[in-house]
């Protein structure tokens, strides 16, 4: 039923929804072909993670009237990506195993949807200065870890985000997530506007601990496979290798735990030890499957696209997936943390004038809701000290000895940055943390002209 | 100790994250099926995709329509080159290029027509998957399937909103794999060698290490025995019951550390679960699909042998699963008791391979014809059995369930969901009559459209018997601004969906959704209506 009237768009699907008035949309939209193209010409995404999601948010936004996009992402294709990281080929002469993701991906969709522009970055997303993620207007999650998560919130909820005087955020500093999660035939899509929504870290709690054994378990007690292999893997290895360390991609490295493992099970009489569960065990391999995948993703992707636009409302605010039993999906609207760490203001600490650089970092050391051990700190666009490379430590070396209040230009209040190692519920992780840095007994006007870059 | 069976290496690390879901035997499943797709939008493009690359045995791409400008904005596997080609040899190619290992093939035909002009063509299939089809070929195409006993998944995705639905007369599972279950110890119900085994250990040796390492298996099996004792061999079940005997269970306890008397005082609860079988495993042997002759499936053969099991040996309890969770226990007597447990359900496997076979030859079939492997893998299962069976769509369209209906007007959370799926019934009647889809051209009258459609849809809600509902005029004008859109976000969402109800029939693993699955990409508020 082809429309003969006018000349076919390619937007002839997502026209209806940009250039259309409708009854239940967002409380900034303005239907029109202005929308339809600024969203094309001046709207940039970030996607992070180049695998399971990755790949199919970057077609999924490709195909939603963005073009353009970047994708970062620091591992290669591997075989085992292939039933679902479809983007990626083992077939005839393509072999794009042992490729960097993020720049097969792009190429690859750009070959499809002519017009799109991805700009591919192979690299950690720690080694990217604060700044790359303020080019965004919003970055789409695709990660596969607690850790990158924390990290990717910290940055545009801890960072990105100022405050005003009274505590609300500012606007133009918001950068929303949407943020992605799948194992087996369980998922989740959440969205998180800095400072109105709860951010990942007010939400922590929803991410049930990492199964540890106890040690007397390995050690003495082992009664089922899994415990065979962690002995071999966490105790053994270090007996038998001294310092050598353990490297789970390393086949060699693994079949020396698989048999060590199997000699224990033959010990003491536990069945049930194979390559593939101490491969599963070993690595903490997620089973994975394509549809999964392709749900969280797209639901990701619309929400992106209503984010922008305001074509319709969105997700408020976290919504589960289970397709093991039946079919279940549910919204939860949570709720900010108003004392969270990394989205809420920040802490407040109160100094002394006379405190040195050198003496605030040891005290995050100790402050009891920190332990931040190992601390570089930023004072807006300006790094007052830098625990690596050597080449900026030593460069930076200098204002360890000078007060903090001259070093942040004399002013009463301001927030600083800290980053480093902390510690909690026994964890170590690396931590961006805001810090409200207020100076007793120092005089005269606020000078808050000098304040937080971006 | 065994080493494993070599495979071929690459197929095995390439499918290596899907296997440790549904294992070799759902992946030889997924092997041997063959499925037949209606209409390559993106919608039925992307459900393809993910079965393409889990590695679907065939599939054929049934489509009449030519590759549009259009098509380059909403599905992946159109490019600039294939405008003018056909959509279902564009997509054939590139789900080829996805794996080579799946035979993809195409037709270039309407399927709309093709239901009607050829309907033994659907009959090769396992599995007919098909999108964007309008209510009057569902209900010739559901017609089509059940008689040739082909299964059938449709999906369609419409704006913002979207189903996904399951047709098929019955569907049997017996490795249904549930999130959470209550494994199967018989703490309240132990067997003569569980009570030996237990009689031997001592809770009030004096060894404190010894005593820090007997399982709880041990202590609740004695806790449950003393109690019932002194209860004329009831189980604890109110209240103060339970915290008496959560209480019993603290006072063995000789120090604090003692992290076995902790874990049975957490696993109490399985102590005052109810002895034998549920009432969902009750109802199936129950079925009268139980009463076997020589045409029943293995399943419900099965199932006779398990009501004649329950009944005799059983003595009320199906045959014991067998595997104990992990628990601080000394290794020597785990290992003892997980060997009782291993022993006590591969006693129970013989017996009911016995009655299967006795059964087999009574109606008249060879009784080797159901494999040990099979055997056992039901006996592990039995607690966990589902039967699935879905109405027809025309059963369905012509007389609607009144109670699901109630409990959609009761319930706010479920007025998007019907309203959604009145309407897409609606624009489908509105097409038939208008020879277009409300909103479909920007040159239209699209208040006039939302009256029209507003007038079908009161009148099928009527029909429906659903008189008490009020179609909320919001959801009938998005319906009329989506104008048949077939996004491809949305698309994805639905045919990912699709795709995973089809992985579950063909591993006959998991649990296939039930009723409609009614998408809402406004506010995510989906939910599903078994009407």
């Amino acid at each position: 039923m082809a429309d003969l009237e006018a000349p076919q768009s390619k937007t002839r699907d997502l026209d209806k929804l940009l250039l259309r008035a409708g009854n239940l949309v967002g409380p900034d939209f303005y239907p029109g072909a202005e929308l339809r193209d600024d969203i094309r010409d001046y709207v940039r995404i970030l996607v992070v993670g180049a695998g399971g999601l990755g790949c199919e948010l970057l077609k999924d936004l490709a195909l939603s009237g963005f073009r353009n996009l970047d994708v970062i992402d620091m591992d290669r294709i591997e075989v085992t990506n292939l039933n679902r990281q479809f983007l990626f080929r083992q077939i005839l002469l393509l072999e794009d195993v042992g490729k960097p993701k993020a720049e097969v991906a792009a190429k690859r969709v750009m070959e499809r949807v002519s017009g799109v522009e991805i700009v591919p970055h192979f690299s950690r997303i720690e080694d990217k200065e604060l700044d790359f993620y303020n080019d965004f207007n919003i970055i789409a999650l695709g990660l596969d870890s607690i850790e990158a998560r924390r990290y990717i919130n910290g940055v545009a909820c801890g960072f990105l985000v100022e405050y005003d005087e009274d505590d609300t955020p500012r606007r133009e500093t918001i950068k929303p997530m949407v943020d992605g999660g799948t194992e087996g035939f369980k998922g989740h899509a959440r969205v998180i506007v800095p400072g109105v929504t709860p951010c990942f870290e007010c939400t922590i709690w929803l991410f049930p601990p990492q199964v540890k054994f106890p040690l007397c378990t390995l050690a003495e007690t082992p009664r089922n496979a899994a415990h065979c292999i962690e002995y071999a893997h966490l105790i053994k290895w270090h007996e038998v290798h001294g310092g050598k360390s353990f490297d789970p991609d390393e086949p060699e490295h693994m079949k020396w735990v698989y048999d060590e493992a199997i000699k224990r099970a033959e010990l003491f009489g536990i069945p049930g030890v194979t390559y593939s569960l101490t491969q599963g065990v070993v690595k903490n391999i997620i089973p994975a499957i394509a549809s999964t995948n392709a749900i969280i993703s797209a639901a990701c992707a619309l929400e992106t696209l209503k984010i922008v636009s305001g074509c319709s409302k969105t997700l408020a605010n976290y919504l589960t997936y289970n397709g093991g039993e039946g079919l279940h999906t549910k919204v939860t609207e949570f709720v900010r943390d108003q004392d969270c760490l990394v989205c809420g203001p920040g802490i407040l600490i109160e100094l002394d004038t006379s405190i040195t650089l050198q003496k605030f970092i040891d005290m995050l050391e100790e402050h009891p809701k920190l332990l931040l051990s190992k601390a570089s700190v930023k004072h807006g666009k300006d790094s007052l000290y830098m625990q690596a490379p050597p080449v900026l430590e030593e460069m930076h070396r200098p204002n360890l000895s000078k007060p903090l209040y001259d070093l942040m230009g004399r002013v009463q209040k301001d927030t600083v940055h800290v980053f480093g190692t902390g510690l909690k519920n026994e964890e170590k992780h690396s931590s961006l943390t805001k810090l409200r840095v207020v100076f007793k007994g120092a005089d005269g006007v606020t000078d808050m002209d000098t304040a937080i870059g971006a | 100790m065994e080493r494993e069976p070599t495979m071929s290496e690459p197929t095995k690390t390439k499918y290596d994250r899907q296997l440790r879901i549904w294992g070799e035997v759902g992946q030889a499943a997924l092997e041997n099926a063959s499925i037949c797709l209606l209409n390559c939008g993106p919608t039925g493009s992307e459900a393809l995709k993910n079965l393409v690359l889990g590695g679907i045995g065939s599939v054929t791409v049934v489509d009449g329509s030519k590759v549009e400008i259009g098509d380059l904005g909403n599905n992946f596997m159109v490019d600039k080159k294939s405008v003018g080609e056909s959509k279902a040899k564009t997509v054939c190619a590139f789900l080829q290029e996805l794996n080579d290992a799946v035979r993809a093939n195409f037709v270039q035909e309407n399927p709309d027509s093709l239901i009607l002009t050829d309907p033994s063509f659907f009959s090769q299939f396992t599995l007919v998957v098909a999108t964007q089809l309008v209510e009057d070929s569902m209900v010739k195409l559901d017609r089509i399937c059940r008689g040739a006993k082909v299964m059938l998944v449709f999906a369609r995705s419409y704006g913002l909103t979207g189903l996904v639905r399951i047709s098929v007369k019955e569907h049997t599972i017996i490795d249904s794999k549930p999130d959470h279950f209550l494994d199967d110890l018989r703490l309240n119900n132990p067997w003569p060698e569980l009570k030996r085994f237990v009689e031997t250990i001592d809770l009030k040796t004096p060894d404190p290490i010894a005593h820090k390492h007997i399982p709880y298996v041990v202590i609740l099996v004695k806790m449950a025995d003393e109690w019932a004792k002194t209860h004329s061999s009831n189980l604890p079940s109110t209240r103060e019951e339970k915290r008496e005997f959560k209480d019993l269970v603290k006072s063995k306890m000789v120090s604090m550390d003692e992290d076995n008397y902790k874990e049975a005082v957490e696993a109490t609860f399985k102590v005052f679960a109810p002895r034998g079988i549920s009432k969902e495993i009750q109802e199936i042997i129950d079925d009268r699909y139980a009463e076997v002759g020589s045409n029943s499936s293995a399943f419900w053969v099965m199932v006779a042998a398990l009501k004649e099991f329950i009944s005799n040996e059983g003595d009320g309890e199906a045959p014991l699963e067998g595997s104990m969770p992990d628990m601080t226990s000394s290794t020597e007597h785990y290992i003892n008791l997980q060997k009782i447990y291993h022993t006590k359900a591969e006693d129970d496997c013989l017996s009911m391979e016995q009655r299967v076979k006795d059964i087999l030859a009574k109606v008249g079939r060879d009784p080797s014809s159901i494999s040990k492997q099979t055997i056992k893998s039901f006996c592990k299962n039995a607690r966990k059995l589902k039967v699935c069976r879905y109405r027809t769509i025309e059963d369905e369209f012509s007389n609607p369930s009144a109670a699901e209906l109630q409990k959609c007007l009761a319930s706010e959370d479920y007025s998007s969901a019907i309203g959604f799926y009145i309407l897409l019934r609606a624009v489908d009647r509105f097409a038939a009559t208008y020879k277009n889809f409300p909103g479909q051209f920007d040159g239209g009258d699209r208040e006039e459209d939302a009256s029209r459609l507003r007038a079908i849809a009161v009148s099928l809600i009527n029909e429906m018997g659903c008189d008490g509902y009020e179609l909320p005029e919001e959801l009938c004008n998005e319906m009329c601004r989506f104008g048949a859109a077939e996004l491809h976000v949305v698309a994805a969402f639905v045919g990912g969906i699709a795709s995973q109800e089809v992985i579950k029939l063909i591993t006959k693993q998991f649990v296939p959704m039930l009723g409609t699955f009614v998408f809402n990409g406004i506010d995510h508020n989906s939910q599903s209506l078994t009407l």
